[in-house]
């Protein structure tokens, strides 16, 4: 019977496969599986994993924690609005925020040397995406992200807001700075 | 139960009852003027993405974007699910609908749902996209139009329900129901599960938005939002294959290959499709790796293998008829000679192609643990879900439409030459459009995003040229399939409100030659492989499948390759 018609034999659960599905069914799950273990396979072998570790924050604890960093680090400062621009030392926590519609601070890293990037939201949802490199990752209120890094190419890289953040979501960019080893 | 509720229809032998044939006119009409105004959002959209128009202010483009998701993504494609859902159970099992009168109050509770949420958009004050991510607040009314309307598809998910019990205990068919009426029934249990997480999460979202709750974590609403996010579209993906199925049934009078396999498929879908909320979540922070990886893959990309099953079944069971029927010449004439001039057959092939290829590849690619790092947010998503709900779903439903025209609305299609091209340009269009998208989110460029060139902001960035000329594209190729989407609903429209009547079997316009009674191709004993080759009954079909899997297997090393090169992190 057709398939809008109920099956023909009440017992349609006994006809058997033809090879075409049989085949197919075969290959397909095979892929699946493949694919599935692709994911822990990255785990162990590959470099690029976004670490579980978050912890429960508040805006006014995670500021503060940020501004400490800033009033260390400092080193110069940036547009109109005198944005600082600050080096943290390698293998150092350094705190990022995303609020309406700013990161903050300005960051300066060194190329080959592994940070710990805390991210976070003074307000609402951001989305963290780094250009050109091309690393995004949504980052919550209330949730302090932190994430492993190590750059590995220099240059001027810009973090866009890729969550909308109201009116002026598309004004909402960052900096981070990589400079060569050894400076 | 009179037969006086009854009509039968002449050409297609359907048996309509009374109340459900009004409920579905009236839920399909809804569906259309919805798609309407989700079609007027859509252009100025596009055109304000298109950098070289740029056409709309800031505010202008995220309410109508809003404007747009809501009403595509929620309105248009649940509202026809509902004349679906009422088509599969009383139509096909010839039955009369359960407690009509219930089910027009579930109408009117979408319908006022509808207009709430669309008039508190209009307003200005909630242009907060369609996950309206906490804590952005929008008007309350924008969160009670979702649960109005949430709350009348409930209930006509329970229609469809009772009447399958209905249908079961006045034995009104023999044996089990329809796989097409399994398949509308996978997508009623998922949109059960959906509208239930929608509850969850919606109603404490308006409480807090009157000031009731003073805090929503915005971890959990993501969590819980998603599992109505992504789940509602996971109805549309039971839904459309079950139109699948009924197409390649009504223009082919093709059977499922096996009725076991395609039913396991369905119930595959039930089992773990609803894992994937998880795929907006990859990049969240807190979430373990091991909750990911078993989520986001559908435990192990089981649902993924009841589509690819899906993927051969449909294409398959249409290549087995058309042997039978004897265009057994090569592997592809069964193919060549389908009736490409009917668009209930070329919207419904166009669907299925650029669901699997656009749609399906990219959605596992991305919603891959690691790889969502270099995807997530850009641009790349909206092309994803383009292409599995446009392409997969309202395609799709466009097709089933002119099939519906007249046995339904018992109209002529106005329009037949025009109509004949619809599926072509709206599909093509969108396919190109779904494609540039994709190419310019590999490019990192953001979606839900007014100015790709960052006007007025202290720091600078510049996307490459090529970003631009991609959204250039994207632009072009919109307008195109939107222009595909007017004629659909000039077609329609004119058919529906001022065509002429279907009086004669002769009369049914483009639909007439190809709409073969559904009545059951007989295939001899043994003789799927005297039809076929290599002892396969679709041996053109498997062709394409392995052709697909090679696309597949292509584009996902490409995607490991490119994070490969992305910054370490751990």
């Amino acid at each position: 019977m057709s398939a809008i018609q109920p099956p023909a034999a009440t017992v349609w659960w006994k006809q058997p496969l033809d090879k075409v599905e049989g085949t197919w069914i075969g290959i397909a799950l095979v892929w699946s599986l493949f694919m599935f273990f692709m994911m822990p396979f990255w785990h162990v072998y590959g470099k690029q994993n976004l670490s579980s570790e978050a912890y429960k924050t508040t805006p006014q604890a995670y500021m503060a924690k940020t501004q400490a960093m800033v009033d260390q680090y400092t080193v110069r400062t940036e547009t109109a609005a005198q944005l600082p621009v600050v080096r943290p030392p390698p293998g150092s926590d350094v705190y990022l925020i995303g609020r309406l519609w700013q990161w903050y601070p300005l960051l300066e890293l060194e190329k080959g040397q592994t940070y710990r990037l805390h991210i976070s939201s003074m307000d609402w949802q951001h989305g963290f995406s780094l250009q050109p490199v091309n690393i995004n990752t949504q980052i919550l209120p209330g949730y302090e992200m932190v994430l492993t890094i190590t750059p590995d190419t220099s240059g001027e890289q810009t973090i866009i807001c890729n969550e909308f953040c109201g009116i002026g979501h598309h004004t909402m960019l960052g900096k981070i700075y990589v400079t060569e080893g050894g400076r | 139960m009179s037969n006086a509720t009854f009509r039968t229809c002449p050409e297609s032998g359907l048996q309509f009852h009374k109340p459900a044939e009004l409920l579905m006119r009236a839920h399909a009409v809804v569906a259309v003027v919805i798609l309407l105004i989700g079609g007027i959002a859509a252009l100025l959209v596009t055109l304000t993405r298109w950098p070289a128009i740029h056409l709309l202010p800031a505010d202008r483009f995220y309410q109508l974007l809003t404007t747009h998701g809501v009403n595509m993504l929620i309105f248009w494609i649940i509202s026809f699910e509902i004349a679906v859902l009422y088509f599969c159970s009383s139509t096909l099992l010839r039955c009369r609908l359960a407690t009509p009168k219930i089910a027009w109050l579930g109408f009117a509770l979408m319908l006022i749902g509808i207009i709430v949420n669309n008039a508190a958009v209009a307003s200005g004050t909630a242009s907060v996209m369609m996950t309206s991510y906490v804590p952005m607040p929008a008007n309350p009314n924008f969160y009670l139009g979702l649960i109005l309307f949430a709350v009348g598809a409930l209930i006509g998910c329970f229609v469809f329900l009772g009447t399958l019990v209905i249908a079961k205990d006045e034995k009104t068919y023999e044996g089990s129901i329809p796989l097409v009426t399994f398949g509308a029934l996978t997508a009623c249990i998922i949109a059960v599960f959906t509208i239930a997480s929608g509850a969850i999460v919606l109603i404490p979202t308006w409480l807090w938005s009157l000031g009731y709750i003073n805090h929503i974590d915005a971890a959990m609403y993501r969590i819980v939002w998603w599992a109505l996010g992504h789940s509602s579209q996971q109805i549309n993906v039971a839904a459309h294959v079950a139109v699948w199925y009924a197409i390649a049934a009504i223009v082919f009078g093709a059977r499922p290959l096996s009725e076991k396999v395609s039913r396991i498929a369905f119930f595959l879908y039930i089992a773990f499709l609803q894992l994937a909320s998880a795929h907006h979540l990859l990049v969240d922070p807190g979430l373990s790796a091991e909750w990911k990886i078993f989520n986001t893959s559908y435990a192990m990309y089981l649902a993924v293998l009841a589509s690819m099953v899906h993927g051969l079944t449909v294409p398959g069971s249409i290549e087995v008829a058309q042997r039978a029927k004897g265009l057994t010449n090569g592997l592809f004439e069964w193919l060549r000679k389908a009736p490409w001039g009917n668009p209930i057959f070329s919207g419904m092939f166009i669907s299925l192609v650029g669901f699997g290829f656009i749609g399906g590849i990219s959605g596992v690619v991305m919603g891959t643990e690691q790889i969502n790092i270099i995807i997530h947010n850009t641009i790349y998503v909206p092309g994803h879900f383009h292409a599995t709900v446009v392409i997969g779903t309202t395609l799709a439903f466009m097709s089933l439409t002119y099939f519906l025209i007249p046995v339904l609305f018992r109209k002529q299609v106005a329009f037949a030459g025009l109509a004949k091209w619809q599926p072509y340009l709206f599909g093509i269009g969108m396919s190109v459009f779904t494609l540039a998208m994709m190419g310019a989110g590999t490019l990192g460029v953001e979606r839900r995003h007014w100015d790709m060139a960052f006007t007025n902001s202290a720091l600078g960035f510049e996307y490459p040229a090529s970003a631009f000329t991609l959204m250039g594209i994207m632009g072009i190729s919109g307008v195109v399939a939107i222009l595909g989407g007017a004629i659909f609903i000039l077609v329609t429209v004119v058919s529906v409100f001022f065509g002429k009547s279907v009086e004669s079997e002769s009369s049914y316009g483009i639909a007439t030659t190809r709409l073969s009674r559904a009545e059951p191709i007989v295939v001899p004993e043994g003789g799927h492989e005297a039809a076929g080759k290599w002892g396969m009954a679709a041996p053109g079909t498997f062709l394409l499948a392995l052709f697909f899997l090679m696309v597949f297997v292509l584009y996902y090393a490409v995607n490991w390759k490119y994070l490969a090169s992305v910054w370490p992190m751990s």
